[in-house]
This record gives structure tokens, sequence and C-alpha cells, in this order.
């Protein structure tokens, strides 16, 4: 039986080297699997570790193709030039039909197989539509507790970020030239506004700068002038990716992060209800307002899962 | 007629050039060691097992001169088969001509140099896209006036139905390269050259067993090629539109089991090149008998070179005009291929050519190629000795002592580590310095052509490896798409069905999706295997992480690890999986993870039962061909491995 608490306890000391099989833990559906899971997580937990993990956790996610996976290359290299340790959960669509997948980001991210500094893991979205793979918030929290950077790498546009934006301290939106949908969606309200955007493939030229250009304007007429475009090239030589090194640095320093990382376990604990008991459940509780208020009285350190008990029990 | 030669060190090479231009070979046929082709020295750590394994090992003009020795450059007619690399490997060679007193315009030759096909196919590629296609730019503006008898690129089709191309789209893809070349090269070299330019592109193209259709095929191409020259560069002269090209026939057909029965494919498909005057190959390279046992030997190559000078000067097949013309069924299906390939090109040409193509046109030849892999399965495609008529005497041309194939001494591997070792500390380090460094600088400006700077490091001295190490500083590594992630899932039926239903019940058994690591270690560049098993694990319902060729047995350890896979499976087709395989084992033990291991690929008898000592679980050959039941086995592995009950066996 694989001792839960045990990994979780090397995890919150430093030692990479539980990481991998933490994951499988935490993977693991079956219900021992679960409550190894649930001892592991209570280890990396914001009261076990006596406050919020100091890793940075970032979402990197973009339309399929636009390049996350080589700025990813990039960055991680940027990241390990300056010591500082990552890790990455790349998420990957799963066939609808056979609940197989193909996961193939992990060859488009270099890394040194011998610097044990650097994490990659790909996981499958599963079958949960549109958003995160399940363990992927819990696979986040625990990895957290061990590396510096932690970044989770999703396909999509529009909705899923919501998901992403549950897990990380800063979402960056990947776009690459020529891909008018992005501003469409942010034009139109649709797709939330990222905390960066990021265009890739500045080696394109004018292209490239012309879709900087346009998200800049969009981004000013819905108000958030504020917010960072950057632009991009991860193919050798590499531009412009100090600069985005310094811009995710700069917005997670900004950040209230005991607040954002509380209201973010909150809001996960209500979906994760949600998901789970479905919408009756939630009525059980007076609606969506009154389990908001119930969570917001809880103490700010709770996990998501103790969360998720409070709702639980109030429910039946 | 030549045969394909080069092996081991340059001195064995070199022997046997002599011994064959002693018997009236005319022409010079190299093949290189996968280190050479990938630009890697023999001591850097992916060239380990491969050094002077399918090719000659060349380092640096030294090795250059061995090779050659006492051969008369003038005179010859050198095929190189070689790309990445290849303005290295010609700068070693006008090196050596040069230094041996042999004028530059009296060389002869060719350099493969086909950049897009080892993306799609081959998988020697070093550089990303765009910069190698630049290195091919380069030679061609440079060869075009100072080695004018120079071929600076033969376009190659033969790979890709290797790769599991229909016909339209070997003809497609072959010739939407050869236009992303002529672009580039149009851009490098005086519009009144062009033509000549033009007139030197020739191709490498394959002919399957359906030889009356590849005969189609050819002339086709051939059809195609003239439009090309015609409407898209304004080619006018007849003799540059001539649609010029060498055959190798058709080897992904040649099956392990009953290999005789392989001669007489080979037969066939050298009719199919050789049928009708109007569309017939300049050159033709056959395979052995024994192609899908290992590497032939020199008596399994004569026989090849036999079926040949049978059909030229036994048989009445020269003796005719085109025997095709004014045929209304040949002319009706050049036809359909035509306007199929055209409709292919024009999709290629929608993805903005064959450079930004590439992802599309290797996720579609994996496509095709499932689709070939689950016709010969489900026995749609009839495979004599394979899938119909399989009872079979005991075949007497596989009892010898060497099994019916050639092996390589290992030894070599030490000694050409030894020796560029030797030369390293044996040279004039600072000119090789300077040298490099003007290498950079080119690499760093595209208007600068790479050729002088890459001769001035063959004069100097550079090894292989530093020559491409500095071209990969500048340029950067590249992983080619694998074209897996977005190939199609497989129709639905019930050994699919089945599968899946024994993946779900392991998968619950095991709390998480059964995850499956598919590597391929070393340079070996055959992906097929690797490919279609990765994709039918994913449509059987596994979690299948694959990174591609060449990966170093540590950074598959690190996968496996980093991943938390089931099982680990790994594809070796070149022949080094006695050096790869055991330190793939140990890296993983080394790293603490305890799943079964299978591997695939070319694998003699002999050397199945020493992995097997050494822990691995199972060993899959090319007779393996039902993939279904690979899959089965694979998951029955982990269940038992795991504990679990054994997953319900096939109804
Ligand atoms: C197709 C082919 C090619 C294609 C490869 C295209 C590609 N992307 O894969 C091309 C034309 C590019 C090619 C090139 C070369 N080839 Co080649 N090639 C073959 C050929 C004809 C068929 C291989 C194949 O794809 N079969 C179809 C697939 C589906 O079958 P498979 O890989 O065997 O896989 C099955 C099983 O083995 C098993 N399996 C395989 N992998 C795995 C993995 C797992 C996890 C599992 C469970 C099972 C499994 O399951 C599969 C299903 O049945 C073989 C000979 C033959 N007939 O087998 C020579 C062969 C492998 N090639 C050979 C050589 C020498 C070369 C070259 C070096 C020639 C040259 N000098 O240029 C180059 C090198 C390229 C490189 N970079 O490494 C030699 C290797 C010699 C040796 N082992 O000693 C062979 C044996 C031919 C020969 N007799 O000379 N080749
Ligand atoms: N020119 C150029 N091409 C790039 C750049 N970055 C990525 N690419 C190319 O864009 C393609 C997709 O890159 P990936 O990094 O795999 O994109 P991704 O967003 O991770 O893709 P998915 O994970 O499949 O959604 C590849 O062919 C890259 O070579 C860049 O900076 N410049
Ligand atoms: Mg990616």
């Amino acid at each position: 039986m694989t001792d839960g608490a045990a990994l979780g306890r090397r995890l919150r000391e430093g030692d990479r080297s539980a990481a991998p099989a933490a994951l499988n833990v935490i993977e693991d559906r079956s219900p021992a699997g679960r409550s190894a899971a649930l001892e592991l997580l209570a280890e990396v937990s914001t009261a076990a570790m006596k406050g919020e993990a100091p890793a940075h956790l970032i979402g990197v996610t973009g339309p399929p193709g636009a390049g996350k996976s080589c700025l990813l290359s990039a960055l991680v290299a940027a990241w390990r030039a300056a010591g500082r340790t990552v890790a990455i959960l790349a998420v990957d669509p799963s066939s609808k039909r056979s609940g197989g997948s193909l996961l193939g980001d992990r060859a488009r991210i270099d890394h040194d197989p011998a610097d044990d500094g650097v994490l990659i893991r790909s996981t499958a979205a599963g079958m949960r539509l549109g958003g995160l793979a399940p363990p992927t918030r819990e696979a986040a929290e625990a990895l957290a507790a061990a590396f510096d950077v932690v970044v989770v790498e999703t396909v999509g546009v529009g909705q899923s970020e919501t998901d992403v934006e549950q897990v990380c301290d800063t979402v960056a939106v990947i776009v690459q030239p020529g891909s008018g949908d992005t501003l469409q969606f942010l034009k139109a309200g649709i797709m939330e506004v990222p905390d960066i955007l990021v265009v890739t493939k500045a080696d394109l030229g004018d292209v490239a700068l012309a879709a900087r250009r346009d998200l800049a304007a969009a981004l000013r007429s819905l108000g958030r002038r504020e917010t960072p475009v950057l632009a991009v090239s991860s193919l050798p030589p590499p531009s412009g990716v100090d600069e985005l090194v310094a811009a995710l640095d700069a917005h997670r320093a900004a950040l209230d992060l005991p607040a954002v990382r509380t209201r973010q376990r909150r809001l996960a604990a209500l979906a994760e209800f949600t998901f789970e008991s479905g919408e009756r459940a939630l009525r059980a509780l007076g609606g969506r307002r009154e389990a908001e208020k119930l969570l917001a009285a809880q103490d700010p350190a709770l996990s998501v899962r103790d969360l998720l008990a409070v709702l639980e029990q109030q429910s039946r | 007629m030549r045969t394909y030669a080069g092996h081991s060190t340059a001195r064995e090479s070199n022997a046997l050039y002599r011994k064959n231009l002693e018997k009236g070979q005319t022409g010079l046929s190299i093949a290189f060691d996968l280190p050479t082709q990938t630009g890697y020295d023999p001591d850097h750590e992916l060239a380990r097992g491969e050094v002077g394994k399918v090719g000659v090992s060349i380092a640096h003009k030294g090795d250059m001169h061995t090779l050659l020795d006492g051969i008369p450059l003038g005179e010859m007619n050198t095929s190189m088969t070689i790309n990445a690399t290849a303005a290295w490997l010609l700068a070693l060679y006008l090196t050596v001509a040069e230094e041996n007193g042999v004028d530059r315009g009296a060389l002869q030759g060719t350099t493969q140099n086909d950049i897009i096909k080892e993306f799609l196919s081959r998988g020697t590629y070093a550089f990303p896209p765009g910069p190698s296609l630049r290195l091919i730019a380069d030679m061609i503006a440079f060869t075009v006036d100072e080695v004018p008898k120079w071929n600076p690129i033969n376009i190659c089709s033969y790979h890709l139905q290797e790769a599991g191309a229909t016909p339209a789209q070997e003809i497609a893809y072959a010739l939407s390269t050869a236009i992303a070349v002529l672009d580039a090269a149009r851009e490098r070299v005086p519009e009144e050259t062009f033509p000549r330019v033009f007139g030197r592109i020739s191709f490498f193209v394959n002919a399957g067993i359906r030889f009356v259709e590849e005969h189609a095929k050819l002339r086709a191409m051939g059809q195609l090629w003239e439009e090309i020259g015609r409407a898209r560069y304004g080619v006018t002269d007849e003799r540059f539109l001539r649609f010029r090209y060498g055959v190798q026939v058709n080897s992904l057909g040649l099956t392990e089991a009953q290999p005789e029965n392989n001669v007489i494919r080979i037969v066939l498909e050298a009719l199919a090149v050789t049928m009708g005057r109007d569309a017939r190959a300049r050159a033709l390279q056959l395979p052995a008998w024994n192609e899908a046992l290992g590497l032939p030997r020199p008596w399994d190559q004569q026989w090849s070179l036999r079926i040949q000078q049978i059909l030229a000067f036994e048989t009445d097949l020269l003796e005719y005009p085109d025997i095709f013309e004014g045929s209304v069924v040949m002319d009706g299906l050049v036809s359909e291929i035509v306007d199929a390939a055209r409709a292919e090109m024009a999709t290629v040409e929608e993805h903005g050519g064959a450079v930004d193509a590439v992802n599309y046109m290797k996720t579609q030849l994996v496509e095709s190629h499932r689709a070939r892999v689950a016709a010969i399965e489900r026995g749609d495609l009839k495979v004599v000795g394979q899938n119909v008529f399989t009872s079979t005497e005991p075949s007497p041309l596989r009892e010898g002592s060497d099994g019916g194939i050639l092996t390589v001494d290992p030894a070599v591997e030490e000694q050409q580590k030894d020796a560029v070792t030797e030369w390293r500390s044996s040279r004039d380090q600072s000119a090789v310095d300077a040298a490099l460094s003007q290498l950079s600088e080119a690499a760093r400006d595209d208007s600068i052509n790479i050729m002088p700077a890459t001769l001035a490091c063959s004069a100097a001295g550079a090894t292989t490896g530093e020559w491409a190490g500095a071209l990969r500083e500048v340029f950067g590594e590249y992983r080619a798409p694998t074209g897996v992630a977005d190939a199609a899932m497989a129709p639905d039926d019930e050994a699919l069905s089945e599968l899946r239903d024994r993946v779900e019940t392991v998968s619950e058994g095991l709390g998480r999706r059964l995850k499956i690591l598919v590597g391929k270690p070393g340079l070996d560049g055959h992906s097929n295997g690797a490919e279609q098993i990765a994709v039918r694990a994913r449509d059987a319902g596994m979690d299948v992480v694959y990174e591609g060729i060449r990966l170093t047995p540590a950074r598959i350890a690190q996968a496996a690890v980093q991943e938390g896979v089931h099982v680990v499976g790994l594809s070796i087709l070149s022949g080094s999986h006695l050096e790869l395989i055991p330190s793939v084992l140990a890296e993983l033990r080394d790293a603490g993870v305890d799943v079964p291991v299978v591997v695939g690929g070319i694998i003699p008898e002999a050397d199945a039962e020493k992995l097997r000592e050494a822990g691995v679980a199972r060993v899959y050959t090319p007779k393996d061909f039902e993939i279904s039941r690979i899959m089965g086995d694979i998951v029955d592995l982990v269940a038992d491995r795991n504990g679990l009950a054994a997953a319900p066996a096939a109804a």
C-alpha cells in the first residue's frame, strides 16, 4: 500500500524525487488510491505548510499549435538558468471514443534528462468536457510544495481558462499571429481577459507585430490597458523570453497571494461540489449565493477537500 | 547497375569499392552510418551502438581520404546517401579531390539532400526546416558553377512509400518538395542559370508490388514534372524538362515470414520501372530476399544484381519502343493518378507548401500506413506467406551459422572512438577554431553561402560533430513532428472494442488509465512500427507517451519515471538493440522503475533470447503483424505485474 502521507511529507521537505509517485497516487481513482491521495494532500495543505506554498503557479493556455510547448522550452531554459526548479503539467485532449490519448507535448519541451530540477508530466484531459483533468488541480497543489515554478499547459481558448484560473496564480494566454479567434473572443467578451497575453512566432515578422497591436488595441477598448501583451519567438535565437519571465514575476509579485489562493480554493470546492452532487444539492444549500457565504465564513487555510466536506455536510 | 555499399570502417569500405571497380562497376554508392548522417562524432552519446553499423563512419577528411584511397575520382560517378550533413560530406569529398589534385569541374555524382523526406520518413535530419532548406539552396547555388556535373539534390519519393504513402501521396509530397527546393534556389541563382538548376533535379522513386499501377504512377509523375517546369518555372528546353529518376523497389512489403517469396516480389517490382520505355528508370537498386531479417551479405546482394542482369540481358524487355503507347487502359490509369496527385498537391499548397505542411503530410502518412497495416491484419490485403498460405517447409536459406544475415563487428565502434580522439589531438587546433567560428558567422547570416566556410572547416580538419554542432548552436535542435497526435481514430471493429473493454477493466484495477511509454532509443529513424503501436494503443484506450525518434536511454528512463507509466515499449530496427536495450534497462533500474519492458523491431532470434535474459518481457518482430494481439499481450503483462486478475481473453 502506498504511503500517501510519507510522499506528502517528502514533497513538503522539498524532495522532488517524490513527485512522480505522488502524481501516480493523485491520479489513482480507486478508493484506496483516493484515501492515500487525501493523506498526501493533507501534508502539503496550507495548514501543513504553515502558509501558502511559495511556488509560482502559472497557467499557459491557448489554441492548438499556438506554440505553447516551444515557448515552455525557452521558459524552462530561462528559469533553470536562474536556478529555479520547474514542474510542468501538460494536459492533452483525450479521444472521446476510446478514452485513450496520445501525449505528445513532452517531446516539444526541451529539457536535459540529467537535470532533476525539471519535471514534465503529461495527463489526459479525461472525459470531463472542456475542463482540466480532475487530478490536475491536486497535482498542481502537490507539486507546488516542492518546485519553484509549476506550469499547467492546456489547450483551449474561451472556456477552459476559467478552470486554469482556479488553479493558477497567473494565467498567460498564448496566441499565434494571424489567429483572429482570440481577438474576437476578447472583444465579444466570451473570453475573460487573461493576466498576460503572449503572441508567439515573433520571428515571422509583420504578422506578429500586427497581432500584438490588435490585441493591445482590443484590451484598451476593454479598459484593460495595463494587461501586458508580449511578442516572443521561441525558435533560436529566442527573443522576448526574458521580458516574459519578468512580466510573469511582476504579475505574481503584485498579487495578494493568500487572498487569491483562498478564493481559488473556495471556487474549486464549489465547482467540485456542483459537479459531484449536482444542482439539486446546491439548492439544498439555499443556492449558489448561500453556498458562497458559507464558504466565506470558513478558515482561509482550509483545503479544497475540507471545504468540500463542509458543503457536503451542510447539504445533507 | 550498382550495389549500395559501405560498411563499418573507411578502410574496409575502400577495399570493397576497389573490388567492385575491378569487377567493372562504374559508380560508387556510399552509405554512411547514422552518426555521420545526423552530425555526431563516433564518441557522442547518441552514437552508441551505431558507429559503422548501417554504413561507413566518416568523422573528418582523414576518413574520407582513406575511403577514397586509390580511386580515380575524376572518372567516378559517386552517389552519396546523405542529407542533413550533405554540405559537409560534399565538402570533405571536394577537399580530398583537391588534395589529390583532381579538378572540381571533373567531379560527378549526387548527394541525396532531400530534407523534407527526412522529416516525413527517414529521420536523419539535424536542423529545423528553414535552415535545412537554406543549406540545400546554398549547395545548389554553389555546385551549379563550381561543380557543374554534380547533382546537388535527389528528391526522394521512395521513403514516402516506405512510410505508407499511397501512389498519389508519393507523387504529391515529392513534387511539392521539389517545388519548395526550387523556390528557395531561385532566390539564390541568376535567372539565366535557373533552367539548368531545374534540369539538375533528379528523383529517387519507389515501385511497389501493384506493378501495373506503379508503372502508371511513374508516367504520371513525368507528366506532372514537365507541367511544373513549363507552367511554374517557364522552362522550355526539352532536355531540362525530362523526368530523370532512379529507383529502389519497395521493401516495406518484404516479409520475414517465408522470406524466399521476397525474390518474386522484387522481380515484379523491377518490372514496374522497366516495362515501358517512356517511363524507364535510369538506375535501379534492388533489396535482397532477407530484407526483413537484417543486413544483406555479399551473396544476397549478388542475387539481387542477377535479377537486373537477367531482366536486361536474357529477356526481350529492352528491345521495344514504349509498349504502352496508345493503351487506353494505361492512359486512363495515369490520368486518375495525375488528378489525385494534383488534388493532394493543392492541399499541401494550402498548408503553405511542403515546408509548412510537414506536420500535415506526416499525419497523412501515418494514417495511410495505419490503413495498410489494418488491411493486412484483417486479411483484406493478402500477403502470401504472412496472412495467407502460411504453412511452410523449413527454409534452407536460413540455415547458415550467420542466420542468413550480415553482422557488423561491434569492436569497430571502440576503434572509431579512439581514432577520432587521436585525430582531434593531432591537428592544428587554432586553424579548426578559426574555421568553425567563420562557419558560425556564415550560418547566422542568411546572405552568405555556407559552402566556403564548410570547405574551410573540412580543410582545417574539423570533425563531423564539430561542423554540425556549430550549426546546431545557431539553428537550434529540432524534433520532427511524429504525426501520431493528429492521426484520426481507427474505424471501430470488434477486435478493437474487445481490446478496449480489456483496457478499461485493467485500468479500473490499476486505479488510473493504463499508460504506456513508446520509446525509440538511439539514432534509429525507423519510426513506422513505433507510430503504429502508439496509435493503436491510443485507439485501444491507453494513455500513450510517444516522443518520437532519437532518445538517449537516460531520457527514456526519465520519461518513464516522470510520466508514471505502467509499461515501456521500445522499438529498434537499425541493429543496435544489443547495445541500447540493456542500457535502457539499466537506466530504468537505476531510476527505480519496475514495469514490464517490451521490445519490437528487427531482432534476430538469438538476440531476442539475450534480451529476454536481460529482463525484456516480450520481443516482437515483423512476423508479428497482428497488432491487436500485441496489444492484448501488453494488457495481460500489465495486469499480471500488478497482481490483477487476467483481463477477459478474446471470446
Ligand atoms: C520501411 C523501412 C525503412 C523506411 C523507414 C520509414 C519509417 N519512418 O519508419 C526508410 C526507407 C526511411 C528506411 C531507411 C533506412 N533503413 Co530501413 N527498412 C524499412 C523496412 C523495409 C520495413 C520496416 C517497417 O517499417 N516495417 C513496418 C512496421 C509496421 O513494422 P515493424 O517496424 O517491424 O514493427 C512491427 C514489429 O517489429 C513490432 N514492433 C516494432 N516496434 C515495436 C515497438 C513496440 C513497443 C512493440 C510492442 C512492437 C514493435 O510490431 C510491429 C507490428 O507488426 C525494413 C525491412 C523490413 N522489411 O522489415 C528496413 C530495415 C529496417 N532498414 C534498414 C536500413 C539499413 C536502413 C537505412 C540505414 C538504409 C540507408 N543506409 O539509408 C536507412 C536508415 C534510416 C534511419 N534513419 O535509421 C535495415 C536495418 C538493418 C539491421 N537491422 O541490421 C533493414 C532491416 C533492411 C535491411 N535488411 O537492410 N527504412
Ligand atoms: N516560427 C516559429 N514557429 C514556432 C515558434 N514556436 C513554435 N513554433 C512552431 O509551431 C508549432 C506548434 O508548436 P507547439 O509549441 O507544439 O504548440 P502548442 O501550442 O504547444 O501545440 P499543442 O500542444 O498541440 O496545442 C510547431 O511546429 C513549432 O515549430 C516560434 O517562435 N516561431
Ligand atoms: Mg503543446
